[in-house]
């Protein structure tokens, strides 16, 4: 169990501190992909950088901490010695492989660059060339400088960074973006695939919900700054709870459906307000005075599901969102 | 636009040698050149600030004429190289193909070829007749190079951006492009290469005339070196003769350099890329 | 194929400016309004004190057209002047010291002034570099703002004003060091290689701190700017450590620009070295030209002035060709 205690992260700005993530207190189940998503600027990629103990100026954890559930020496892992098991036990798979590759040294060199010095990276990049065999890459590719191979390749190469120590945990931020859609699938299988043999937890970033319908074992949806949904992937896209998660949900397209999609409109609040009551309340076609005013707790409605609604309950069972959805002022556009 | 403390300091060291340099000879008719005008070799006095030297001329008034002319001079031809740095880059980043080869070669020709020489050699062609015009042609001449690459690399990148494809598909002309929406990004750049020339221009004039090639009678922050080294000033013990223009040009040189990079850093900021 | 490409395209530039810089100065002498056979032979009258006659005249000036090239159309003297100079580094006699050619003296002079130059470009390059470096990555700490300071405060001061400040402190005030050079000829042995590092102190050192705040200045703004690349977070967030990240992450990347800084900048550096020579009479290519310039030797200021200008073409092409081996995407492309 991977356990984020009431975490609080903030960062600061010439205008003060904002929480970027405000509140999250959640058990999550190992050995799973755990996807999470939500507009740019809800703390998704922020969740990540806490969970992994990357806390640089300027952000900063205000309060909380992540149980990582491994321990070391008897005592388990937690934010304030992860950083001893980066690329050990936790990695992390960014979104730009150009950009995160150093165009000017060769590639063997970046995967061994961070190891103690002792260790015998001739033997290191032996077994490394076999594995990315596993990987669908040439053993030379290691020994290839960035800018001679493909997007495709490059990521591949990434992924094989994050995975070849066999972490417990890897954190994957948007890694298939820049790719184009047939590359990106092959990169989303290889993680499956990888994920299925080690058993390890991956928590993937994404604002695409069709890739994480594809692959994610659990969902985790953010909305400024807070998580509304939590549970199992196949429970979420069939009968999600929240209507946010319902809205992100709808914007997908469907084969055979020749729906116009609506999206989400409106946008989330500025965490500079006043954020009383719901945060969704403003966007919400369900909201009451209620939502206005208190601000629902996130608790667990069914087994292993979790939202923070106050009409979690009626909504999945309610067909008539939609209908209500569709019949919000704010989506009434000119076309 | 928040101004930095470079650009402060460099706008206010450049406010009071500017306005102190074309104000106070206002009121002052002699020739600051003119020999033995006063008592050869005064110490600094409340008449003469910073004494006299050994031809009897004021070195107060000799220096400011010298800040005076070398500004004059640096402002006048960094205008001309700023201008053709400005054309040249834009027509080699923006139209970009054949010409735009001949023009970079050209350019890196010009860099790699030592202005210094050649400014010797024409000084003793013209031996003793050294005009501030042939000087400034020469600088001009080989001073748009530099700029000439900065100012292209800058279009050059420009012309992949968004912007400049959406005023291309909405039919502008290449002029109208070049100067609506190209030009006010490099202008930038501009000023600052503009601030650079005049640093060049002046220091390789005063490096001319120092070693007596630049026409060494008009006052230049190179020719007071120039005389006092002439004279002997250190051998003699008139310090104030070259400690006076030393501290003035460093002075006018920081003031320069920390202005352009100062608006470099407040324009970077702007920009969002700081 | 894209290294060959690169490297043929270099060689192809090196021989424009080549071909350009011989061509100026073939051109300049002739655009000039002045004629150097009439000035020569006015100085030589007014210097013996006599006239000539006419037949004298003539017969002198004939001579004089024929060492210089001057005679004949002005095609055939500038293929005249291309053949002497291309094939037979042949630049004509010295006037000031007839007949001796003017080739001879440059080859003496020619090695102080790379040598002063190499050594010191070399220094002020990397010790700028390595401070650089450092002041750009770790910008938030004092030792980086203070070689900030440093550098600013160094980077806009021209040559001459360094050269005239190192001699009025350690020449006059201190009397440290020689206010001009003073080597006499003779076999290289120790003692003598003493008196020349002795003697080549300052005139090194004022090239050094021009180099130094250039330099410094530079590196930081580029070692600044490619510590927020991406691959330095991702080295970072892999554990590598701080030093390794320095090294070969933020300064191998800015090790590039700063080649190519230092390529376009030789012109500007080997300006400011003959600057140098001249005011610390320092027996290079500078000096020998400060006298041509004052005894009206034309040979010999055209000699020197095409020798500069095959000397920084070389050293421009020496370092473009190095430039490959640090930049893998053009090794392999």
């Amino acid at each position: 169990m991977i356990r984020l205690n009431n975490i609080v992260a903030t960062y600061t700005t010439t205008r003060g501190e904002v929480s970027a993530v405000d509140g999250v207190n959640l058990e999550i189940p190992t050995g799973k992909i755990i996807g999470i998503a939500g507009e740019s600027g809800c703390g998704k990629s922020t969740l990540l950088k806490v969970i992994y103990g990357d806390l640089i100026y300027p952000l900063a954890l205000k309060t909380g901490s992540v149980q990582y559930g491994f321990d070391s020496f008897g005592q388990e892992v937690t934010t304030s010695d992860i950083k001893e098991y980066w690329f050990k036990r936790i990695s992390y798979i960014p979104q730009s492989s150009m950009s995160s590759l150093n165009p000017v040294i060769r590639i063997n060199k970046q995967f061994t660059d961070h190891l103690d010095p002792s260790t015998d990276k001739a033997k290191v990049l032996e077994d490394v060339r076999a594995y990315v065999q596993k990987l669908d890459l040439p053993p030379e590719a290691i020994d290839a400088y960035p800018h001679q191979l493909s997007g495709g390749m490059r990521q591949r190469i990434m992924v094989a960074m994050g995975t070849f120590f066999n972490p417990d945990i890897i954190l994957a931020d948007e890694p298939t973006t820049a790719l184009d859609v047939v590359v990106q699938k092959g990169i989303l299988l290889l993680l499956m695939g990888l994920q299925e043999e080690t058993k390890s937890t991956i928590f993937f970033v994404s604002h695409d919900m069709g890739v994480h319908y594809q692959i994610t074992h659990k969902m985790l949806i953010m909305y400024a700054a807070k998580v509304v949904e939590f549970g199992d992937s196949d429970i979420i896209f069939t009968e999600p709870l929240h209507p946010y998660t319902r809205m992100l949900i709808e914007s997908l397209p469907t084969i055979g459906d020749d729906h116009l999609r609506t999206g989400v409109s409106g946008r989330p609040p500025s965490l500079w307000e006043d954020l009383t009551g719901c945060r969704f309340a403003p966007r919400c076609p369900l909201a009451t005075e209620l939502c206005q005013t208190t601000e629902p707790e996130f608790k667990e409605y069914r087994r292993g599901h979790f939202a923070a609604c106050h009409y979690a309950e009626n909504t999945y069972q309610s067909s008539e969102i939609a209908i209500l959805y569709d019949h919000h002022p704010q989506n009434q556009s000119p076309e | 636009m928040k101004m930095n403390n470079r650009l402060k300091i460099g706008i206010v060291i450049l406010t009071i040698m500017v306005l102190g340099s074309f104000l106070l000879p206002l009121f002052h008719n002699a020739d600051p050149t003119k020999q033995g005008t006063f008592p050869k070799n005064l110490p600094p006095s409340l008449a003469h600030v910073l004494g006299t030297n050994s031809l009897g001329q004021d070195l107060f008034w000799w220096l400011v004429y010298a800040v005076r002319n070398s500004l004059i001079l640096g402002v006048s031809v960094s205008i001309f190289t700023t201008l053709i740095a400005g054309t040249v880059g834009l027509t080699a980043g923006y139209i970009g193909g054949g010409s735009d080869r001949v023009i970079m070669t050209l350019t890196d020709v010009i860099i790699a070829i030592p202005v210094f020489p050649i400014l010797i050699v024409l000084a003793t062609l013209v031996r003793g007749q050294t005009s501030f015009l042939i000087v400034s042609v020469i600088l001009i001449f080989f001073g748009w190079a530099w700029g000439a690459r900065r100012v292209r690399s800058m279009a050059l990148s420009l012309r992949e951006r968004e912007f400049i494809n959406v005023a291309k598909f909405s039919g502008s002309t290449t002029l109208k492009i070049v100067f609506r929406e190209v030009f006010p990004y490099v202008f930038a750049f501009m000023v600052v290469d503009f601030i650079n020339a005049i640093l060049w221009v002046i220091n390789t004039e005063a490096a001319l005339a120092v070693i007596g090639l630049s026409n060494v009678e008009i006052p230049t922050l190179g020719s007071i070196v120039f005389w006092a080294l002439n004279y002997n000033a250190l051998f003699i013990g008139q310090y104030m003769w070259i400690v006076a223009p030393v501290v003035a040009t460093v002075v006018l040189f920081l003031g320069l350099f920390l202005t352009s990079t100062g608006y470099n850093q407040m324009y970077a900021t702007r920009r969002g890329h700081s | 194929m894209a290294l060959f490409q690169y490297i043929v395209g270099r060689f192809v530039s090196y021989f424009v400016v080549l071909f350009i810089g011989l061509t100026i100065t073939f051109f300049l002498p002739r655009l000039m309004p002045s004629d150097p056979i009439e000035q020569y032979i006015f100085e030589l009258q007014s210097q013996a004190g006599q006239t000539m006659s006419p037949d004298e005249m003539a017969n002198l000036r004939e001579t004089l057209s024929q060492i210089y090239g001057l005679d004949g159309s002005l095609v055939s003297q500038y293929l005249g002047y291309l053949e002497r100079v291309i094939l037979h580094f042949d630049f004509g006699p010295s006037f000031a010291s007839f007949p001796a050619p003017v080739i001879g003296f440059i080859v003496r002079a020619l090695p102080w002034t790379l040598g002063l130059l190499a050594t010191t470009t070399l220094i002020a390059w990397t010790i700028g570099n390595l401070i650089g470096l450092r002041a750009g990555y770790h910008h938030n700490s004092r030792a980086a703002t203070v070689m900030e300071v440093v550098g600013v405060a160094l980077y806009p001061i021209p040559y001459y004003i360094v050269a005239l400040v190192l001699i009025m402190v350690f020449g006059y005030l201190l009397s440290i060091f020689p206010l001009t050079t003073t080597i006499r000829p003779g076999p290289l042995t120790f003692a003598k290689m003493r008196v020349i590092l002795y003697n080549s102190v300052l005139p090194a050192l004022s090239i050094i701190v021009v180099g130094l705040g250039w330099n410094i200045l530079s590196m930081k703004a580029l070692s600044f700017a490619h510590k927020e690349e991406g691959y330095v977070t991702f080295a970072r967030l892999k554990g590598t450590p701080s030093r390794t990240i320095m090294n070969s992450y933020v300064g191998r990347n800015s090790l590039l620009p700063q080649i190519t800084g230092l390529t376009l900048s030789l012109g500007a550096i080997f300006s400011g070295a003959l600057l140098i020579e001249i005011l610390f009479s320092y027996p290079g290519m500078g000096l020998l030209m400060r006298t041509a310039a004052s005894s009206g030797d034309y040979n010999m200021l055209y000699g020197t002035i095409l020798v500069t200008i095959f000397a920084v073409a070389t050293a421009t092409l020496v370092l473009d060709l190095i430039y490959p081996v640090f930049d893998p995407r053009i090794r392999y492309r």
